[in-house]
């Protein structure tokens, strides 16, 4: 099977890879791009490790082929700090112990860019079904729900 | 505490004195894991890798008569192909891990199989290819011919006398007599104290019951996955995620054959483990694969694979028999427990016999586990292992004893509290125990006061685990700006670096972010027993202690030796040595950064390594609170409100220990409510996904309360207790129990999914 060509934005860079057809965009960014910020957890949309944002909308990349990604734009983990300079999001995940093993941070840290994004002040009920594409085995969610309505609080101070 | 070497002058047993130790720093792997830095298990890779994939079994219980690879090996791209037949036979030899002992000749077969596949799962045979493709393509081209035996799944089938037989040589041991037959029946195990059928006949009350449990898996978000090399001169590398890289080691060297200084592993961050990750699987396959490709290879599980071939915890039947006086003293308890082990003989029946009554103190009790061979995955530890499986029959049991006799939850568990000073219902004499302070403390929550409405139930229940102390080394050195590295090799689950800094912190009498925590390979530090047990913090922790106190007290040499004054002269206060000699007044305090800066002149580098085997590891008791609201037209259950409290010793880093509490609470409320294997007729898995075995979502928990309770471990330097496995022994029942007030009917099979919940609603409508 020969490969495509495929064009895309990843964190605002313009980037250029081969890949099979089949291949998934999950796979595309750790294997072709070197972004292992994104995990495989289930490779079957079911836990959401591998979420990232692909034109403005929340989606599960083990389910996205890298070839759709031609043209469009892709915001992973890599992209959420500026620089050194961690994302609300980031911070308030560390202040508030909102990770144990870490692996699936990053697929809550971009389910919950994704919710802060459209709902800049979600009720803790609303973040809750957002976020109940994410599975996290360790925290039981409290500490991550505090943590995102913590930094959703702040980003409107921010933005006042 | 002898356990303590060159105790500092300055005594930090009083919280008082306690600077870092129960603060909340941000953890210091924190930036890495938010930013998508940590490397976990796939995300190593080597120049020249392969791509190592498992052939496994189609079927539940199978001999298999050959394997024909001859296809396989001819696809181009294809470099390695190995079976059982490329391993060694090992005898029968137990060795400690840590949660449990494993047989290693049930290990290495389970790793891959020889003459028997046992489950729907098990390795078969393995291929290292250039890509992912051909791999798969080659997998699909080695023909294995299978004669198909019956197999058998469920625990009491299992036992039954005409049940197909897994392990033509298993005797069941632990009975009077060795009995003539072979069964699937490993062990018999059996605990008891003073006159059974006496303390039933002076019963005013007794309650009975029968429940069952399904196999639950850990449920790990992150797959198993490892990088291995085979060197051409036999020296052998390790990349894995597990709990414990000298585990690994350990094993790896036994299934394959190899000396220990052959192998050198180092860990990859852990996606978690709650136990599923103090085994191998696939690493002595990369190895094997390596050394018959001469290149490195790579194996991912896919999440299939996970939920096929690793884990789980044990399915059961459980059957309980209270007796009490009607003042609600319980004084006899018959407790039988039958569990599933899986392929091989090894479920947590010992330990779910040990736990079921360590809450209570009962003049008579008789407890006999049975660990039951069956042909599903080798159970592997889960947070706990065996003891939310007997606490959920036992407080389910002692919930219709309160209901019977119109007694609070909590205040009968007061009544038949165990105390300091009595004798556990396994053996040993608590100390320092801070069970009822627990119940005090869930009794004293505001939740057990806010009222329920229609349709809701409120549950109560608590658990026990022993937690572990065991071998540890820890290093600390002493940087020449006065900052220091701490080297444990412990992998990091749940934020144990951060209780490493704190602990070192406080030793030094210096912040916490001048402290910077490492967890090392096997060949960077000396032994340490895997992250289980609850035993890092614990035991990890006073090795991390005994070596910043060692550092300070060659810190105090040092500045001595400066000052020319006797050691015993000099104190270490906040973090600088001060000059008690009544004839140096003058001398101003020198600080670490001060002593580092000219260790050179002094002595050379400053640092010390200790190596402990940690004892006296103080138990872990939780009293957990639920309420639940049924809907009573799905039989959906919805968890309103929880709440857990737990004696944690003293919470090194308490952020991070209400972690470990609400994160056992969920796993709790999800075995109790979805969770369970499901096997179709052939005995093959039917949910081995996240869609179809459904853990708890974010939308189906509240946000759960975490009670620390803190009666100190004088055996540890700041008091700590293991936290990370009680918090899931109770919510079983807890949530059965608010099931039962809600609805009125004891449910007393696991999971409480809603078809359950409806046929007993529809039963009560009539």
């Amino acid at each position: 099977m020969s490969k495509q060509h495929v064009s895309t934005i990843v964190n605002g860079d313009p980037v250029e890879f081969l890949a099979e057809p089949g291949t998934t965009l999950l796979d595309a960014l750790r294997d072709e791009l070197d972004l292992t910020g994104s995990k495989e957890g289930c490779g079957s949309g079911d836990c959401g490790a591998c979420s990232v944002i692909l034109d403005g909308r929340l989606v599960c990349s083990c389910l996205v082929l890298a070839p759709e990604a031609e043209g469009r734009r892709v915001e992973t983990i890599e992209g959420l700090a500026h620089g050194s300079h961690l994302h609300p999001l980031q911070q308030k995940f560390l202040e508030h112990a909102a990770l144990q093993c870490g692996f699936c941070t990053p697929g809550l840290l971009m389910a919950s860019k994704a919710l802060l994004d459209a709902n800049p002040d979600p009720t803790e009920s609303e973040a809750r079904y957002w976020l109940a594409g994410n599975l996290c085995r360790c925290t039981g969610y409290d500490k991550i729900i505090r943590a995102v309505m913590d930094a959703a609080a702040e980003l409107r101070q921010e933005r006042v | 505490m002898s356990d303590v070497l060159d105790r500092p002058d300055i005594g930090h047993n009083s919280d008082d004195d306690l600077k870092v130790v129960g603060t909340r720093p941000i953890r210091p792997d924190g930036a890495d894991k938010v930013t998508g830095r940590a490397a976990f298990g796939a995300d190593f890779n080597m120049a020249g890798q392969l791509v190592g994939k498992v052939l496994r079994s189609p079927h539940a219980h199978a001999r298999i008569v050959s394997i024909d690879t001859k296809k396989a090996r001819a696809l181009p791209g294809v470099k390695a192909i190995i079976t059982g037949a490329d391993f060694p036979n090992l005898a029968d030899e137990f060795h400690e891990g840590g949660e449990a002992a494993s047989n290693l000749r049930d290990l290495a077969m389970n790793v891959i199989a020889r003459d028997k596949a046992l489950y729907d799962g098990h390795a078969v045979a393995a291929v290292a290819a250039t890509s992912s493709a051909v791999a798969d393509e080659a997998l699909a081209l080695i023909t294995v011919t299978y004669e198909v035996l019956p197999h058998v799944q469920e625990v009491e089938a299992a036992m039954a006398p005409d049940a197909p037989l897994l392990h033509a040589r298993m005797f069941t041991e632990g009975l009077e007599a060795r009995p003539d037959k072979p069964s699937n029946i490993a062990k018999r195990n059996r605990l008891a104290r003073g006159d059974l059928d006496a303390g039933f006949a002076a019963a005013d009350v007794i309650v009975e019951g029968r429940y069952t449990t399904q196999a639950v898996h850990q449920g790990y978000i992150e797959p198993h996955a490892c990088v291995a090399s085979w060197a051409a001169d036999g020296q052998c590398y390790v990349w894995s995620s597990s709990q414990g890289q000298f585990m690994v080691r350990t094993y790896c060297a036994k299934v394959l054959g190899l000396e220990i200084s052959n192998i050198r592993v180092t860990p990859a961050e852990i996606g978690g483990g709650f136990g599923g990750k103090t085994t191998v699987y696939l690493e002595p396959l990369a190895l094997a694969l390596s050394r018959q490709s001469g290149h490195p290879v790579k194996m991912v599980m896919t999440r299939d694979e996970v939920f096929r071939a690793t884990g789980p915890t044990s399915g059961s039947v459980m059957i309980v028999r209270l007796g009490a006086k009607s003042d609600g003293t319980i004084i006899a308890a018959d407790v039988e427990l039958k569990y599933q082990a899986g392929a091989f003989p090894g479920s947590p029946v010992g330990a779910g016999s040990m736990t079921a009554l360590a809450c209570y103190d009962i003049p008579n009790f008789r407890i006999t586990g049975w660990d039951v061979v069956t042909n599903t995955p080798k159970v592997a530890a889960y947070r706990a292992p065996g003891a939310p499986i007997s606490a959920f029959a036992v407080e389910s049991a002692v919930d219709d004893l309160a209901l019977k006799l119109g007694l609070d939850p909590i205040a009968i568990r007061e009544k038949n509290a165990v105390r300091d000073g009595m004798k556990a219902s396994y053996g040993p004499t608590y100390q320092n125990i801070g069970y009822v302070e627990t119940l005090a403390a869930a009794k004293a929550s505001a939740h057990y006061q806010i009222p329920l409405g229609p349709n809701q139930g409120r549950g109560v229940a608590v658990g026990f685990w022993f937690n572990i102390g065991g071998e540890s080394t820890a290093a600390v050195h002493i940087n020449e700006d006065g900052t220091a590295v701490v080297v444990t090799g412990n992998p990091d689950i749940g934020g144990s670096r951060a209780s490493m800094a704190i602990m070192a912190a406080e030793a030094l009498g210096v912040a916490v972010e001048k402290v910077r925590p490492i967890v090392a390979d096997t060949a960077s530090i000396g032994f340490s027993m895997l992250t289980g047990g609850s035993r890092t913090t614990f035991a990890t922790g006073m090795a991390v202690v005994q070596a910043a106190e060692k550092v300070v007290a060659e810190l105090k040499r040092r500045a001595a030796l400066t000052w020319d004054v006797s050691a015993d002269l000099v104190a270490w206060q906040e973090g600088a040595a001060h000059c008690l000699d009544p004839a140096k007044a003058d001398k101003p305090p020198m600080s670490l950064e001060a002593l580092a800066g000219q260790s050179a002149r002094t002595g050379g580098p400053i640092s010390a390594q200790v190596s402990l085997n940690a004892q006296g590891a103080g138990p872990g008791f939780a009293a957990h609170i639920c309420d639940v609201e049924i809907d009573p037209e799905t039989g959906g259950v919805t968890v309103l409100r929880y709440t857990a409290a737990q004696d944690v010793g003293k919470a090194i880093h308490p952020a991070y220990v209400e972690g470990q509490v609400q994160g056992g609470v969920a796993q709790g409320v999800g075995w109790a409510l979805n969770e369970e294997y499901i096997f179709d007729r052939e005995g093959k898995m039917e949910n081995a996904g996240f869609l179809d075995y459904r853990v708890p979502v974010a939308s189906d928990l509240p946000m759960i309360d975490a009670i620390l309770v803190e009666v100190p471990n004088p055996r540890h330097p700041y008091g700590a207790k293991g936290v990370g496995e009680v918090p899931i022994v109770p919510p079983l029942a807890a949530v059965a129990n608010a099931v039962r007030a809600a609805t009125g009917v004891r449910m007393c099979d696991l999971p409480l999914s809603p078809p359950k919940i409806r046929a007993v609603l529809d039963a009560k409508e009539g």
